[in-house]
């Protein structure tokens, strides 16, 4: 019975600490003082295959906060507070990462980065009536099952018509050899809208799946070698670009790697510093596209060494960091425009938005979808270790 | 298929090296140490801390050596004094450990996979071999573990502290009568297992350069599926069936059914108990160190 009893209180405490330390992020200033708030959520993964994403997508949050710390909703200054959690990256932890959200009682909620754990919180969202803006998660399904999200960045019917157009017109490449996570929503989304638009350029295509937790990517390099791909299309997690870059670095890939959204993410283009390999990637937003933002961040960040750490040691501006930027003001702006702090009046204020970003002008269609018609393309330079501007390429 | 059976074969040496690990702590402590792979794992994160910060030359000693230091306090403070325990306990202490490695490792990595941004020189060169571009390791991998395969087989049948796993392994409790000193036998079975795992680690992650928490789980349960498949217990079983597994594997994706290479390696696992319940080489109880 003692034994008992006391392998319940060790039980008990392990939970305890495991509660402590989940939520060990909140560490800002308490709002204690009678000071108005209002709280934004950020639904992001910290750990897990896109971790590395997240942060920088949190990162743009935290500089806006840091930029425009409050809002004013009916003729009052409402201090703005960012609520994070870590929703691990996975569906599975999509709806308890979000349900926390709800239990601390935010407005509106940005995010995620990655649509597999976007659509598992959508759930919960959409239960507690609570409006979610997507930030960089494009799968389709996000918001057209889902009444509370909107988006502010491209599709990936978009995205993946862009890539394969780029492919068959630009690079002059016929035959495609794709590479897709097995179980992964954005994964094979991006696959199948490329292989729909590059067969009807009249290309070839040879897919092939690997199941998670692959390291070893020299086999499939091999394969698309010994189908003649010319590129080689993985829209995958941070984690697997860079095994499969090095793969391809090794087995001496002579062809293009595309890369989707994902890859926009400086690890990426560092693991292919120095390498005999052709990266090139969609994303939202170049480094340059907007000199003051970017200024202001790299000054931020480097005061900040945490941020530079969280960001992937260097300043460098990922594209998800300019939408996480973009994100918060176009939260601030719904939330003025309802004038109030309730979900709901924040929810019917949300199709009304227009707002400038940094990443371009975000307004949303009727599905809740930013209305967006290109994407920028980028390559790596493998001697310098950075991302350089290619084009901006639509899908015609 | 070539290139398929090159990488099948540095598969293999890198299973090898840690299958051993498995079968030799379950040829003399019948127990399926969990917490190898993971030890395998931080033996990689080792490698991109010191490898970061130090030369070389003082990185990879000290990468071997507090792996070595690592694989030894695991068994004396997680399974030594469990040892008149019932064999459960210990097992279950063994998953306890490898779950705890983890999650130390998520702390102090933040959970984010850990780019390894100085590999070893040489061995991560590419190189041309029968008009197939590769890197120098995958080549060097299966030799170095038949090398070190062969340095095993002789510290277990021709020294002192060999005779002494032998023995343990025969016979545990009459073992200890004889006057063998069993802690210290046990020790250096940690010992050898997690060097060995630490040089694996070093190959491993030369060749896929990114180290995550879970880095271990895989390579981990495969190699223990391998010391499985070649009969636990016997080191050329652990061998030979991560060479056969490791080749598999690779061929079967070159066959272009990439989506099952790794079902295929459990299928093959679950045939080969059925037929031959004790493995491939399950049988030679006398071989069981």
């Amino acid at each position: 019975m003692m034994k008992k009893i006391f392998a319940l209180v060790l039980a008990l405490a392990m939970t305890l600490a495991l509660v402590a330390c989940g939520g060990g992020d909140d560490g800002t200033a308490d709002q204690s003082s009678g000071e108005k708030v209002v709280k934004i959520g950020v639904f992001e993964p910290q750990t897990g295959d896109n971790g590395a994403g997240g942060k920088q997508e949190i990162l743009g949050m935290q500089y806006a906060n840091y930029v425009q710390p409050t809002v004013s909703i009916g003729g009052e200054e409402y201090q703005v507070k960012l609520e994070i959690v870590d929703n691990r990256t996975t569906a599975e932890n999509g709806p308890s990462a979000a349900a926390e959200l709800v239990n601390r009682g935010v407005s509106v909620v940005l995010g995620s980065y990655g649509s597999g754990v976007s659509m598992a919180g959508g759930a919960v969202f959409s239960e507690a009536g609570i409006p979610a803006i997507g930030v960089t998660c494009t799968n389709p399904q996000v918001t057209s099952d889902c009444d509370v999200y909107y988006r502010i960045c491209f599709l990936d019917p978009f995205q993946g018509t862009v890539l394969a157009n780029y492919a068959y017109k630009e690079l002059g490449v016929t035959t495609a050899y794709t590479l897709a996570m097995l179980g992964s929503d954005y994964d094979q989304g991006l696959v199948y809208y490329f292989t729909e638009a590059f067969k009807a350029l009249g290309g070839t295509v040879v897919a092939e799946d690997f199941p998670e937790g692959s390291a070893n990517f020299v086999s499939y390099i091999n394969n698309a070698k010994s189908a003649g791909a010319g590129v080689i299309f993985a829209p995958v997690s941070t984690n697997y670009a860079q095994l499969i870059i090095e793969a391809a670095a090794a087995q001496g890939y002579t062809g293009d790697l595309l890369g989707s959204d994902t890859w926009d993410n400086n690890m990426v283009v560092e693991s292919s510093k120095g390498k005999d390999v052709s990266v090139k990637i969609t994303t939202f937003y170049q480094e340059g596209g907007n000199p003051e933002f970017d200024a202001g961040i790299k000054e931020w960040m480097n005061a900040n060494p945490d941020a530079l750490t969280n960001n992937g040691g260097n300043d460098m501006v990922s594209a998800v960091t300019a939408m996480g930027y973009d994100a918060y003001f176009t939260a601030l702006q719904a939330i003025e425009k309802a004038g109030s702090t309730d979900p709901k009046a924040i929810l019917e204020a949300l199709p009304s938005v227009s707002y400038e970003g940094v990443s371009g002008l975000i307004e949303f269609d009727e599905i809740g979808d930013a209305k967006r018609d290109v994407a920028y393309i980028k390559a790596a330079n493998t001697e310098s270790g950075e991302w350089e501007f290619v084009k901006i390429q639509g899908v015609n | 298929m070539l290139p398929y059976f090159i990488n099948g074969v540095t598969a293999g040496g890198q299973y090898a090296l840690i299958a051993i690990g498995y079968t030799l702590v379950y040829g003399i402590l019948r127990l399926i140490n969990f917490a190898h792979g993971d030890v395998f794992m931080v033996a990689g994160l080792i490698m991109v801390y010191t490898s970061a910060s130090m030369p070389m030359y003082i990185a990879l000693p000290l990468v071997l050596i507090l792996t070595v230091v690592l694989g030894f306090v695991i068994e004396r403070v997680a399974y030594k004094p469990l040892r008149q325990a019932p064999r459960m306990s210990l097992m279950i202490s063994a998953i306890g450990v490898s779950y705890l490695i983890q999650n130390l490792a998520f702390y102090i990595t933040g959970g984010l996979p850990q780019p390894v941004t100085h590999p070893i020189p040489w061995i991560s060169d590419t190189i041309t071999i029968f008009g197939e571009t590769t890197k120098r390791v995958t080549i060097i991998t299966p030799f170095l573990t038949i090398a070190l395969v062969f340095a095993l087989v002789y510290l277990i049948n021709h020294t002192r502290i060999g005779m002494g796993m032998r023995a343990a392994a025969k016979d545990f409790e009459t073992a200890q009568l004889m006057g063998v000193k069993i802690n210290s036998v046990i020790s250096m079975t940690f010992v050898i297992g997690s060097f060995l795992a630490a040089v694996g680690a070093m190959l491993y992650f030369t060749n896929y350069p990114s180290v995550a928490i879970t880095s271990g789980g895989m390579p981990g349960l495969k190699a223990f599926v391998a010391a499985v498949f070649g009969g636990i217990g016997s080191i050329p079983g652990a061998v030979v069936g991560a060479f056969i597994i490791g080749i598999c594997e690779e061929i079967i994706k070159g066959l272009g059914y990439t989506t099952f290479s790794d079902a295929f390696t459990f299928v093959i696992l679950i045939i080969v108990l059925c037929v031959k319940p004790t493995g491939l080489f399950g049988e030679k109880v006398t071989d069981k160190v």
